[in-house]
């Protein structure tokens, strides 16, 4: 920040906060990792303490990565997510593409229809979606999964991404109009570059509720082989016994996923909009 | 032949009616100008033109051939974009090469013409820069390069030079005029200023609210305006209009005189106030209120000294004046 400009108090207050939310965010994660490297009982002993020489185990992770097939939830549960987004954005950014930039009967009401979904929880039709897919023959299959979060995240990807797509250069599309480019290019090549920063902001929202989901894997795919990361954690959280070490090690592994896809997307949102092709 | 010609042409977006019966030709290596005021649907028509809007109504002919249902791509026309409208991905060399590789032209013919086309506008060095790395000016040049490289039968100028700073824009106004000198090309150019209108113009189309008001040279409009809004559109400082009643003229009609053509004089008909003197060094203008709802603008040429609240008295010759009726049409 300019010299001029700043305020040492001022910054000093600011940097405080956040430092503190920081710390408050972060502590359940990190209590969740050091106990993921402890012995059971150091878990119960002192939950607070670092792993050391005595405590020290990878019980947990060797649990996790003999019991159940640990790999291929973590399989399903990428699977699930990158496609689902993939289609998220794609079929969400050509509805917003054509709802801002195409004049024709109903656009409104069409714009209106498709953010409906936002305000209404798809959970509400659980027993719908379930009695569809048991009559679909897509029970226990991954594109279950998919169809259905790539339903859920449309409504928001539309609203959010129209909103974005209206604000693109109109002299930009007409320009390549005139240069004898088909519509698709035109979206692809020209548009959806400028609108990436919105595209990640859609992937972000979209990406931690589906990896995180439970309900759905539960309902539409609980068979062994299509078990997601969510769900394959839960064998360790029984009625009367929980394996806290499983569950802490797989949980500490199945952040690290999301992660490393946040860190993709939010370099996106950070880099600013391809400059020079307006003004 | 004939460049473009529109017969009738009608647009309207819903209930609003934008275009309003346009009749046009335009014949080849003209450079025809539109003007007009913001919302008088100078760009529609040029769009309409373009096929980037579909007319509501009417026909539209280039060079000869009905393009109703021809997408823009295949008009054989090229536009140059008030934001220039450069591809951020390609560079500049790509950028003019693109809409060749669309009309699957031969590479050895594409390099050439985009060779030729940054001859024109010495862009040679900049060829393999981003649009992003280039200025306002070189950026506009390279749209103009743009659509030189396409062989157009008819270039459209969208308000090309409004987002260029005073100096620049002059400088681009000239090598558009040369540009247009060298190419003998038939060109449209879209334009809220009214000087650019008068010096590139072989014929300005002044639009009002959707309708032609006058078409001709600039300076037939300029010394012969058709009717009260040519007249104070075209020419800056604007007209002044003033009741006839006060020069002894016919009741209710309305008398127009240049601000140049105004001059001091002792014995003069319109006696007022100094409001105001603007000296511009090369020439005067002084704002004088003669009790009508507008102040007149006197200009003279020189420097003067003449002092705001002087009481002061103007004259004019007869032959230079306008009369207009009620409804503004020239008497």
């Amino acid at each position: 920040m300019n010299k001029a400009r700043s305020n040492l108090l001022n910054s000093f207050a600011a940097h405080a906060v956040l430092i503190t939310y920081t710390l408050i965010a972060l502590f359940p994660v990190f209590v969740i990792l050091i106990n993921s490297f402890k012995t059971r009982k150091a878990i119960f002993r002192e939950p607070l303490s670092l792993p050391n020489a005595d405590s020290f185990s990878l019980i947990g992770y060797e649990t996790v990565l003999k019991q159940g097939d640990f790999f291929l939830y973590f399989q399903n549960s990428l699977i699930v997510t990158v496609v689902s987004l993939f289609l998220v954005l794609l079929f969400g950014a050509m509805a917003a593409f054509a709802l801002s930039e195409y004049r024709f009967k109903g656009n409104t009401l069409m714009g209106l229809y498709l953010a409906l979904g936002i305000m209404i929880p798809i959970r509400i039709g659980t027993v719908a979606i379930l009695d569809l897919m048991v009559q679909t023959g897509l029970v226990n299959t991954l594109w279950a999964l998919i169809l259905v979060y790539t339903a859920q995240g449309l409504p928001l990807a539309v609203f959010i991404l129209s909103e974005f797509m209206r604000q693109v250069s109109d002299d930009l599309k007409n320009a390549g109009r005139i240069d004898g480019l088909s519509e698709y290019t035109i979206f692809f090549r020209l548009v959806l570059p400028l609108v990436r920063p919105a595209m990640a902001t859609v992937a972000v929202f979209n990406m931690i509720p589906i990896w995180n989901d439970l309900w759905f894997p539960l309902i539409l795919a609980p068979a062994e082989e299509t078990k997601t990361l969510t769900l394959g954690s839960q064998v360790f959280i029984g009625q009367f016994v929980t394996d806290w070490n499983a569950v802490l090690s797989a949980l500490s592994l199945a952040i690290l996923p999301v992660m490393a896809l946040y860190v993709i997307f939010s370099r996106q949102l950070i880099r600013g909009i391809t400059s020079g092709a307006v003004k | 032949m004939t460049a473009l010609s529109l017969k009738n042409i009608c647009k309207s977006f819903g209930a609003v009616s934008v275009l309003k019966n346009i009749d046009l030709t335009v014949e080849e290596g003209e450079f025809v100008v539109f003007v007009g005021p913001s919302g008088c649907g100078k760009s529609t028509l040029l769009r309409v033109i373009a096929g980037l809007e579909d007319a509501t109504s009417g026909s539209i002919e280039i060079a000869g051939s009905l393009v109703n249902d021809i997408p823009p791509a295949r008009r054989g026309i090229a536009m140059v974009f008030q934001s220039y409208a450069l591809y951020p991905h390609l560079t500049v060399h790509d950028n003019m090469a693109l809409a060749l590789k669309q009309e699957k032209q031969p590479k050895t013919e594409i390099a050439e013409r985009v060779d030729e086309a940054s001859r024109i506008l010495s862009l040679g060095d900049y060829l393999q820069r981003r649009p992003s790395e280039l200025s306002g000016g070189q950026r506009q040049r390279v749209a103009i390069g743009r659509a030189i490289v396409r062989e157009p039968k008819l270039f459209l100028f969208d308000e090309p030079l409004s987002n260029l700073d005073a100096a620049l824009r002059m400088n681009t106004r000239i090598e558009i005029a040369k540009l247009h000198r060298t190419l003998k090309a038939s060109m449209i150019y879209v334009t809220h200023d009214q000087t650019e209108a008068m010096t590139l113009a072989s014929k300005i189309v002044v639009l009002r609210d959707g309708r032609v008001e006058q078409v001709g040279a600039p300076m037939e409009l300029y010394n012969n305006p058709a009717n009260r809004f040519v007249a104070g559109f075209l020419g800056s400082p604007a007209m002044n209009f003033f009741p006839a009643e006060m020069v002894g003229g016919r009741k209710g009609t309305v008398a127009g005189v240049r601000p140049e053509h105004l001059r001091i004089s002792q014995t003069g008909r319109l006696a007022g106030t100094v409001v105001h003197v603007e000296k511009l060094g090369g020439d005067t203008n002084v704002l004088v209120d003669i009790g009508t709802e507008d102040n007149l603008t006197l200009r003279l040429f020189g420097q003067y000294d003449i002092e705001a609240e002087a009481k002061i008295a103007l004259d004019f010759d007869d032959n230079h004046a306008f009369a207009f009726d009620q409804n503004g049409k020239r008497i």
